[in-house]
């Protein structure tokens, strides 16, 4: 039957009976390659989309804090007030008080080495861990007016929860477009091997007379779209690599525009594009062959 | 002279002397959606026999030949190929049938991107043979039709009588057992017509069950002083057998 060996091997005779190309492998090369160029560039967005949901999700789901600020005199009961407080808060996984030394550190940037932290009225610091599903932050800001005045909740990290959602959907996108594009590819295949085999009906009935069976006279069909198909892509997928390599380097971690790139082994997946494109051919010649030529009985 | 040496195997079952008919029609009939062309057919096709099926233009004769090859399948009755009930076989089996049984097409049909050497090794190519391994045989075949110095030329460029006779070279090139022609002498001069009859007359000495389909009486006049032919004629939907009234 018309498997993937008898396709690789090479045939030259084989070739030979079906004419020439005509404009319907033009058309498949022209159509491959098209669609490969716009299927890097839907890989890069999903995948660049993907890398934005997981960091920003991380970042998301590490912490907020808690700043209290008061008399020193007061600090540690506000601080075991806010605590309590964050304990009994739905949503909130875990909350730890900042020792001495990771405020120094943190505040090393700015003031040097050496600062000492217990003289000053710097404010403390509380790192909240949320659970998945996360904590009302509106409701945890009314209660702490009551209990704790000194505290200032900064959830900075959350108003990207509606970003990584986004990111999320984009990448579902990306890949719904690859799938798309691949329909497509296999819709012109069809209709050109269609038009291919229509165009050579004369031919195909000599071949049948002469002893040809349907799986080779098929074959012939196949081979030819299938190498094109294969060529096509590889051309399309060169042209959208370089693309992807011409953007200006930007931060692949935290933008989608200037990240866009594809980063690592990320480079390595638009090379699965040709052969898909080919396996793509490959069935939509054989099954348009398989139905002209059981019509053409 | 053999044109068939080294061409497929030559002791099929039916090659042997088991006297097995080779084509056989019974209660035959044939319509193409009117009324019936043909009807009540019924005949054997012993191997190694020679007929000539006549009657006017647009008997049946080309239809009459579709249903021996399988081209084309009989409203009415059975049709045994080698045995094998026409009906029953599907399109690789007609397939492979086509390399047993070589037919000369009426119009020669052959592919006009290729040229004529290529076209004669059409059914070594389609049954996956390699051609290079069969050249000193095409080669024979073409001396054998007279055709050597025109190997190269496409078929648009050829005579009515070189179509011809490159028709009934690649109809021979599977070595088949039988060999159907369909007016082959149908747009080709008196010379060329008896150079033709001549070839055929030589495969049937070499065992090959001949049937030609013609309207053209004094080709049949002359092949008799040559050869035990019998000949059949459709007249009235029916077969007959035609006796010294020709
Ligand atoms: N494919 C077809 N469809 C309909 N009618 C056909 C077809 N082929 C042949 N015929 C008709 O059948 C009759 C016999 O044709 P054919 O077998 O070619 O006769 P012959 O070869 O004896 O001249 C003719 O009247 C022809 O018009
Ligand atoms: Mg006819």
């Amino acid at each position: 039957m018309t498997d993937l060996s008898g396709l690789i091997q090479s045939d030259a005779a084989a070739d030979r009976v079906v004419p020439p190309a005509g404009f319907t492998v033009q058309l498949t090369l022209f159509s491959a390659g098209a669609m490969a160029f716009l299927a890097v560039f839907a890989l890069a967005l999903s995948l660049a989309a993907g890398r934005l949901a997981v960091h920003w999700g991380t970042e998301l789901a590490r912490s907020s804090t808690l700043r209290i600020s008061a008399h020193a005199e007061q600090m540690d009961t506000q601080v075991a007030a806010a605590l309590r407080v964050l304990e009994t808060t739905p949503g909130v996984e875990s909350a730890r008080a900042l020792d001495t030394t990771e405020q120094q550190a943190l505040l090393e940037p700015w003031f040097g080495p050496g600062l000492p932290i217990d003289m000053l009225p710097v404010p403390r610091l509380i790192e909240i861990l949320e659970t998945g599903a996360g904590y009302d932050a509106p409701g945890l800001r009314l209660r702490l007016q009551g209990e704790v005045p000194g505290a200032v909740l900064d959830d900075h990290t959350r108003y990207r929860r509606p970003l990584v959602s986004a990111a999320a959907h984009l990448r579902v996108l990306g890949w719904l477009s690859i799938l798309l594009i691949s329909g497509t590819l296999a819709a012109m295949v069809t209709l050109a091997a269609n038009a291919a085999l229509a165009a050579n009906s004369q031919v195909i009935g000599v071949l049948r007379l002469v002893g040809a069976t349907d799986a080779y006279i098929a074959r012939a069909f196949v081979r030819r779209f299938t190498l094109r198909a294969i060529t096509g892509a590889a051309v399309g997928m060169m042209l959208g690599l370089a693309g992807i390599w011409l953007l200006p380097e930007g931060d692949t971690a935290n933008d989608l525009l200037t990240g866009f790139a594809l980063t690592g082994w990320h480079w390595g997946l638009p090379v699965l594009i040709p052969p898909l494109a080919g396996a793509t051919a490959f069935l939509a010649t054989r099954a348009a062959a398989a139905r002209v030529l059981r019509g053409l009985a | 002279m053999n044109p068939t040496r080294g061409c497929g195997t030559t002791n099929r079952a039916n090659g042997v002397k088991g006297r097995q008919t080779v084509i056989e029609l019974e209660n035959v009939a044939y319509s193409y959606g009117g009324g019936e062309l043909l009807s009540d057919l019924s005949i054997k096709l012993a191997p190694g026999s020679f007929h000539f099926l006549t009657g006017p233009s647009g008997a049946g004769k080309s239809t009459f030949l579709k249903l021996c090859y399988a081209a084309l399948l009989p409203t009415a009755g059975q049709v045994r190929l080698f045995g094998a009930d026409a009906r029953t076989m599907d399109r690789t089996a007609v397939a492979l049938l086509r390399q047993r049984v070589g037919v000369v097409h009426q119009d020669c049909q052959f592919l006009d991107h290729l040229p004529l050497i290529e076209n004669v090794a059409l059914p070594l190519t389609v049954a996956g043979r390699n051609v290079a391994h069969e050249e000193a045989n095409l080669k024979d075949l073409l001396q054998w039709v007279g055709l050597t110095n025109r190997a190269s030329a496409l078929p648009p460029e050829l005579s009515g009588g070189e179509r011809q006779r490159a028709a009934l070279a690649r109809a021979v090139i599977m070595a088949p057992d039988v060999v159907l022609a369909d007016e082959p002498t149908g747009n080709i001069d008196w010379e060329m017509s008896q150079r033709l009859l001549q070839l055929l007359i030589e495969l049937n000495r070499m065992g090959k069950t001949i049937m030609v389909a013609t309207h053209d009486l004094s080709l049949i006049r002359a092949a008799k002083t040559q050869v035990q032919a019998r000949v059949l004629r459709i007249k009235n939907r029916r077969l007959q057998l035609a006796g010294a009234d020709l």
